[in-house]
């Protein structure tokens, strides 16, 4: 059902080293501890625990090995002790019992100075909400990690500039995180993090803050600067899709405990249990895919900047026969054909009001698409995505629909 | 039936106890004599600044530090209102009393400061320290100001520096919890950012916290100044010169005239140290 791309994991298969390795690591927050542990030994699941001590069972009994330059995706739902068990892999919260290993030194003997230190060089973190410090600017978000090593000005600077690029940013160093969108700020989070140079990245649901498009935009840059750096890249996330297309091996918890580990094939194919099995079942693409997450980027037309001429040369530039036409909003007003425009552009109008179609079928992003799947075949002009007020967010062509159902990820430009 | 059964319970003699420890601290002589000193000679020091600028240049000093630290977004009414208001004091033949008033206010609240931040930072690192604190401050702030003034007579004598020690304890608390409030208050992710990246404490102190936290802690500064503005009427009663003398004679003297003219002149320094330290809380960015 899926196409299968060779990934990273694969390749390297016949030579893997381990880079981390989590024996046995667990979590119990609350009192009552020891019996709580007890407790999950004899096999009672996170609601009996909490009911019987009152303590909360975060991570129960983790055991899994992350290879050397590989992407590892934790995924679970909300509660399932994926972003506690990331915060152990640092120690930002101190697990209750087990042990960590990154390249065979146990994280758990260390005392503060020398966990400083592998926070410092080994590895980086990246934030759900990004953690930007919002007094400081782009460059020096991006410097903080090199700052506190004690790094001369210029070197730091360098670094930090250089990472920015890695990532896309370039021209916002005097900025202010607030002035950036959620992408960009997510970006120079992840810039943040790179400065540093580390072995180890952690993301803690990186990408989960931000919209579909920003979001496709960020899992490719990542595997893009994957196969530039080959990072051990630990990341949380809640969607099987994004687990699937960025996770060289996928681990599934759910309440606390882990309940598969394998490559995205392994997963689908052979499914440990009914919870992961119903997990899949619902990627049943057309349904789990919505209007947003197969809308290709369209080409608009500001009605209030644009006439004739310009659309005519935009609609060339971008080789299209039908543009889409907003006001300064982005309210979506309908759509123009070449034809109309080239007859106008001759006839010398300056006005494209009159040749607007404004029959445009509409959708919202969060419909899914087996919704739309039968007007999608009968209409020839694409779907418009927009929102509650009005705004374009997006189009959907058949063969992006098509694509994704294949199992084919959504390019944003055609 | 109640006085019978009051009657029957000796009076608690908590006035003689804490009598008792006020003498007990009175023995103590060469330690209050020493920051009696330093005390006096932080005041002293910001008088004879006072008193060796000329009094145009000092309204000129005023009205560009305004203008200097409102540069992106300017209050012309605010520097009008400066300008003429200094003026105002100049012809009441105020300006000494104005200037001893201001050096009262300065230096207990720069003592204030330098007391009460880091005890808003202890407070907000250490659970022990703000069950401690906590009803410290209550009774530091609640108590009726005056009641200060009695033990701080008896250890540091009369003039300037027991008004500052009155107005120290009673101006310090809004300090004290900003601060705490605003370093509380930073984002979690930003103290595990900060942690993640291999932060020491001081390191996230002073590049993460203070910075994420110093508007809040800029308002307690300012509430700080105006509560020890506040207290300048009280503490003339002890010997602390300035405005607040002017106000406390005119009531001795049921002389209304006088007495708003004067109190008049401390709304006008009022206002100016409040506009002034509200202009320095506004973030301020560099493009």
């Amino acid at each position: 059902m899926f196409i299968s791309i060779p990934r990273m994991g694969d390749l390297m298969s016949t030579n893997k080293s381990t880079k981390v390795e989590v024996k046995n690591l667990t979590k119990i927050f609350g009192k009552h501890i020891n019996k709580a542990k007890e407790l999950s030994r004899q096999g009672k699941d996170k609601s009996e625990i909490l009911k019987e001590t009152g303590a909360t069972l975060g991570v129960d009994r983790a055991n899994f090995k992350i290879y050397d330059g590989e992407i590892f995706v934790i995924m679970g739902l909300s509660g399932s002790g994926k972003s506690t068990l990331v915060r152990m892999i640092n120690r930002l919260i101190d697990p209750t019992d087990g042990e960590i290993l990154i390249d065979g030194e146990n994280l758990m003997k260390m005392d503060k100075k020398e966990l400083r230190e592998v926070r410092r060089k080994k590895m980086s973190m990246v934030f759900q909400s990004f953690g930007l410090l919002p007094n400081r600017t782009i460059l020096e978000n991006a410097e903080y990690g090199l700052e506190i090593q004690g790094v001369d000005k210029d070197t730091r600077e360098k670094k930090a500039k250089e990472a920015l690029e890695t990532v896309g940013i370039t021209g916002y160093n005097d900025e202010y995180p607030d002035q950036l969108s959620g992408g960009m700020q997510q970006r120079v989070g992840l810039a943040r993090a790179l400065a540093n140079d580390p072995e180890i990245l952690l993301m803690d649901e990186a990408f989960s803050a931000l919209d579909p498009l920003n979001r496709t935009d960020m899992q490719d840059q990542l595997l893009d600067i994957q196969e530039r750096l080959h990072k051990t890249i630990i990341f949380i996330s809640h969607d099987l899709n994004e687990a699937l297309k960025i996770g060289d091996r996928i681990m599934i918890m759910k309440d606390a405990r882990v309940i598969q580990t394998g490559t995205p094939e392994d997963i689908l194919t052979h499914p440990a249990d009914e919870y992961v099995e119903e997990f899949i079942e619902n990627v049943d693409r057309s349904k789990v895919l919505t209007a947003g997450n197969v809308m290709i980027r369209p080409m608009t037309v500001n009605i209030e900047k644009a006439g004739p001429r310009l659309t005519l040369k935009m609609m060339k530039a971008n080789e299209v026969s039908t543009a889409y036409i907003v006001n300064a909003e982005r309210k979506l007003l309908g759509v123009v054909d070449a034809n109309d425009v080239i007859k106008l552009v001759r006839e010398k109008k300056g006005d494209i009001t009159p040749i607007i179609q404004t029959k445009v079928p509409t959708t919202e992003e969060d419909t899914p698409i087996s919704d739309l799947m039968d007007d999608i075949s009968q209409t020839g002009i694409p779907f418009a995505v927009i929102n509650d007020r009005k705004q374009l967010k997006g189009i959907i062509v058949r063969g992006a629909v098509l694509g994704a159902l294949a199992g084919n990820e959504v390019s944003d430009f055609e | 039936m109640n006085s019978l059964l009051l009657g029957s319970i000796p009076e608690v003699p908590l006035a003689h106890w804490i009598d008792g420890f006020v003498d007990w601290l009175v023995q103590f002589t060469g330690f209050f004599n020493a920051i009696t000193n330093f005390i006096g000679s932080i005041n002293n020091a910001f008088q004879w600044v006072f008193d060796i600028i000329p009094i145009w240049l000092f309204i000129v000093l005023v009205i560009a530090l305004t203008y200097y630290v409102n540069r992106d977004q300017q209050n012309w009414g605010l520097l009008i209102f400066e300008f003429l208001g200094l003026l105002l004091i100049w012809n009441l033949n105020y300006w000494r009393d104005m200037t001893q008033t201001l050096t009262l206010v300065l230096t207990s609240s720069l003592i204030a400061l330098v007391i009460g931040i880091p005890l808003g930072i202890l407070m907000a690192k250490s659970h022990t320290a703000e069950i401690i604190l906590k009803p410290i401050l209550d009774f530091m702030q609640t108590m009726p100001a005056f009641v200060y003034l009695i033990p701080a007579v008896a250890l540091f004598g009369i003039g300037m520096v027991p008004g500052i020690v009155a107005s120290v304890i009673f101006a310090m608390p809004p300090t004290v919890r900003m601060t705490n409030m605003g370093i509380r208050e930073v984002p979690d992710e930003l103290i595990e950012a900060a942690d993640s990246f291999g932060s020491t404490e001081w390191q996230k102190l002073f590049k993460v916290e203070l910075p994420i936290a110093k508007t809040s802690l800029m308002a307690g500064v300012n509430q700080s100044m105006m509560l020890s503005l506040s207290m300048v009427v009280i503490a003339s009663m002890i010997g602390a010169m300035g405005l607040g003398t002017k106000v406390y004679f005119a009531v001795g003297r049921n002389d209304a005239g006088n007495g708003f003219s004067a109190g008049l002149a401390i709304v006008i320094l009022a206002i100016i140290l409040d506009r002034l330290t509200q202009s320095l809380t506004r973030t301020r960015r560099k493009n």
